[in-house]
């Protein structure tokens, strides 16, 4: 075709994909298709053969075997002890104190740049195996909260089913704030998009800084509340040390289980995250929809 | 009675002044919330770096100290045993370079091939430009457990397993750890160009590839390294994809620290000296020191690229 025969549309069409066509490509090579096989993997039979692999269709069976033998087992309790033991209570906890963090970044104090790089500093070095050996070394918290007692009163208090997981918590607490250095950034760059004058004509108007809290800055970080709390469900659920991925791993390379089952548990895996994630989308929607009511 | 009005108000004045020092007032903070907001500030940073602190602390106690429980923060001297031991067992120098390669490379081609992407996306419209976006978009929230698996069966079927490549190739495609995330990044950041300077030179008669070269990459230098420190970082952490893909044979720093216990047992075994947290913790220092010098030498660009780069969205 003539160049200048070809429309203006066409034309960007085929810029446009010169520029993405790379990420085409890597996606249907190394995502869709992988996906796709995975699919056929968790209904199959895999084993592995001098040859090469051999997949073998053979229905729900994976599926079926997860509520059945042990390793099933052991799959289902991780993946129930990490979203109703961990995720649901680490979730708030880290958007609730990065929003915190970035609300005392955000006043007018001197050293704030120094405060900063603190907060972001598990970043740089929170990886499955240091914050595994940290943890191990009593550095996680523990430490800390037995010497003012603080466990043995919750051990008291509480009955022994929600005792369990909150004294995980508290014995790790350091570590799931590492896990808010970027949040605690995304807020801070919101908070500081917030017209001033809004604050000032909410003062005038009699507003307190409670008031101010709920009314201003609250609604203006939904949003960002929405994409953090996405974002910390992706990091707990990729996190290396998580036992329900570890648990996946392990499976690939069992020879009862091979690598159909191990697919069958990523997809249950992978479709409760997705689940969660929607979960909280929703909740974020119903959220943003009242407080732009109560304005 | 004249005189009692005036005190009485005088009185009152200075209170106020007082009260305004301390708990401000509407034009300035008083100096009591100045002063709990540095207090909580200092105390929960102290938390928040306890674990960091009691690593360095306890990495240059001898073995005596450890256990000793006078010695709480600060060891009775400097003892190097432990770097030491940590060092060997490690295998560090040549732990570090593989560790190098499978992110400095990664972090490279990552950081290039997705502002190409970005850049794609920030300035032409083509057909199916926002479904698309979507599933770039999507990429990010797909658990990889969901597509681990039979990567690894490509891998292996290539021979790249245990092979650099394993992590690079993703990485070349855009594909690689978070590359969502970059995408979006040069997506904000170029879309922050103004139109009207790539459009004087589409009329001066240049292409749209060298308008990407030769004005749009220049001007976005702080994408660039923002993108690169985070991908370098993502990728120095990333334990989980790197030890199923490059497995013992080829192991980083990561797969080092995992395996450091059994390591040290096979090297040390009828030593006098038994691991010790003190030999566990230099260790572990030993793998963060790297990213550590990154972080502050260069650590601007970590904290305030968030905000330059507008991830936060409009």
């Amino acid at each position: 075709m003539n160049k200048k025969k070809m429309s203006r549309k066409a034309r960007e069409n085929l810029i446009g994909y010169s520029f993405i066509g790379i990420w085409i490509i890597g996606f249907l090579a190394f995502m869709l298709v992988p996906l796709l096989t995975s699919l056929v993997y968790s209904l199959s039979e895999v084993s592995i053969t001098g040859t090469g692999i051999v997949v073998t269709f053979h229905g729900f069976k994976n599926y079926k075997n997860i509520f059945q033998i042990e390793e099933g087992f052991v799959f289902t309790e991780s993946l129930v002890n990490f979203v109703f033991k961990e995720l649901i209570f680490q979730l708030p906890i880290i958007i609730v104190f990065s929003v915190l963090i970035a609300i005392l970044l955000n006043q007018k104090i001197k050293g704030r740049g120094f405060f900063r790089t603190v907060f972001f500093l598990p970043v740089i070095i929170a990886s499955g195996p240091v914050i595994k050996e940290l943890i191990s070394q009593g550095a996680g918290g523990t430490n800390i909260f037995e010497t003012y007692g603080f466990i043995s009163v919750i051990e008291n208090t509480l009955n022994p089913a929600l005792a369990e997981p909150i004294i995980k918590i508290f014995s790790e607490i350091i570590i799931i704030f590492w896990f808010s250095g970027v949040q605690i950034l995304i807020f801070l760059a919101g908070l500081q998009k917030i017209d001033k004058q809004v604050y000032e004509a909410a003062k005038v108007d009699g507003a307190g800084a409670w008031q101010a809290f709920w009314k201003i800055t609250l609604p203006a970080l939904s949003n960002l509340v929405f994409i953090n709390a996405i974002y910390t469900i992706v990091l707990l659920a990729t996190f290396s040390e998580n036992k329900v991925i570890v648990n996946i791993k392990n499976n690939m390379f069992n020879f009862r289980t091979g690598y159909g089952m191990a697919s069958a548990m990523a997809w249950i895996y992978s479709l409760t995250v997705l689940l969660l994630i929607g979960l909280v989308g929703l909740i974020a929607r119903i959220g943003s929809r009242r407080s732009r009511r109560s304005f | 009675m004249f005189e009692k009005l005036k005190s009485n108000l005088k009185k009152k004045r200075v209170n106020l002044k007082i009260k305004t020092l301390l708990f401000g007032n509407n034009v300035r903070e008083g100096v009591v919330i100045k002063i709990i907001i540095y207090l909580l500030l200092s105390a929960i940073g102290f938390i928040y770096l306890y674990p960091v602190l009691y690593m360095l602390s306890n990495s240059f106690k001898s073995p005596s100290d450890i256990v000793n429980p006078m010695v709480n923060w600060i060891p009775t001297a400097l003892y190097f045993g432990n770097y030491q031991r940590a060092f060997r067992v490690l295998n560090y120098f040549s732990t570090l370079g593989k560790s190098l390669l499978v992110t400095l490379v990664p972090a490279f081609f990552q950081t290039a091939v997705t502002s190409v992407i970005g850049y794609g996306f920030a300035r032409f419209n083509f057909k199916f430009k926002k479904p698309l976006f979507v599933i770039v978009l999507l990429t990010f929230i797909i658990p990889p457990q969901a597509y681990l698996i039979p990567r690894y069966v490509m891998f292996f079927e290539l021979n790249l397993l245990e092979k650099p490549w394993a992590i690079i190739l993703p990485a070349l495609f855009g594909q690689g750890l978070n590359s969502a995330i970059f995408i979006l990044i040069f997506y904000q950041f170029f879309r922050m160009i103004p139109r009207s300077l790539t459009e004087a030179a589409e009329i001066d008669g240049a292409g749209p590839y060298y308008i990407f070269f030769r004005i749009a990459v220049p001007l976005s230098a702080p994408a660039y390294i923002t993108s690169f420190l985070f991908s370098l970082v993502w990728y120095w952490n990333e334990t989980y994809i790197s030890s199923l893909f490059l497995g013992t044979r080829f192991p980083n720093l990561q797969i080092a620290l995992a395996n450091f216990v059994s390591q040290y047992q096979q090297m040390y075994q009828s030593d006098a000296v038994k691991l010790n947290e003190g030999i566990r913790l230099s260790a572990t220092l030993l793998i963060i020191l790297p990213m550590l010098f990154v972080y502050f030498a260069l650590q601007r660009w970590f904290v305030e690229g968030i905000e330059r780069t507008g991830i936060t969205g409009e």
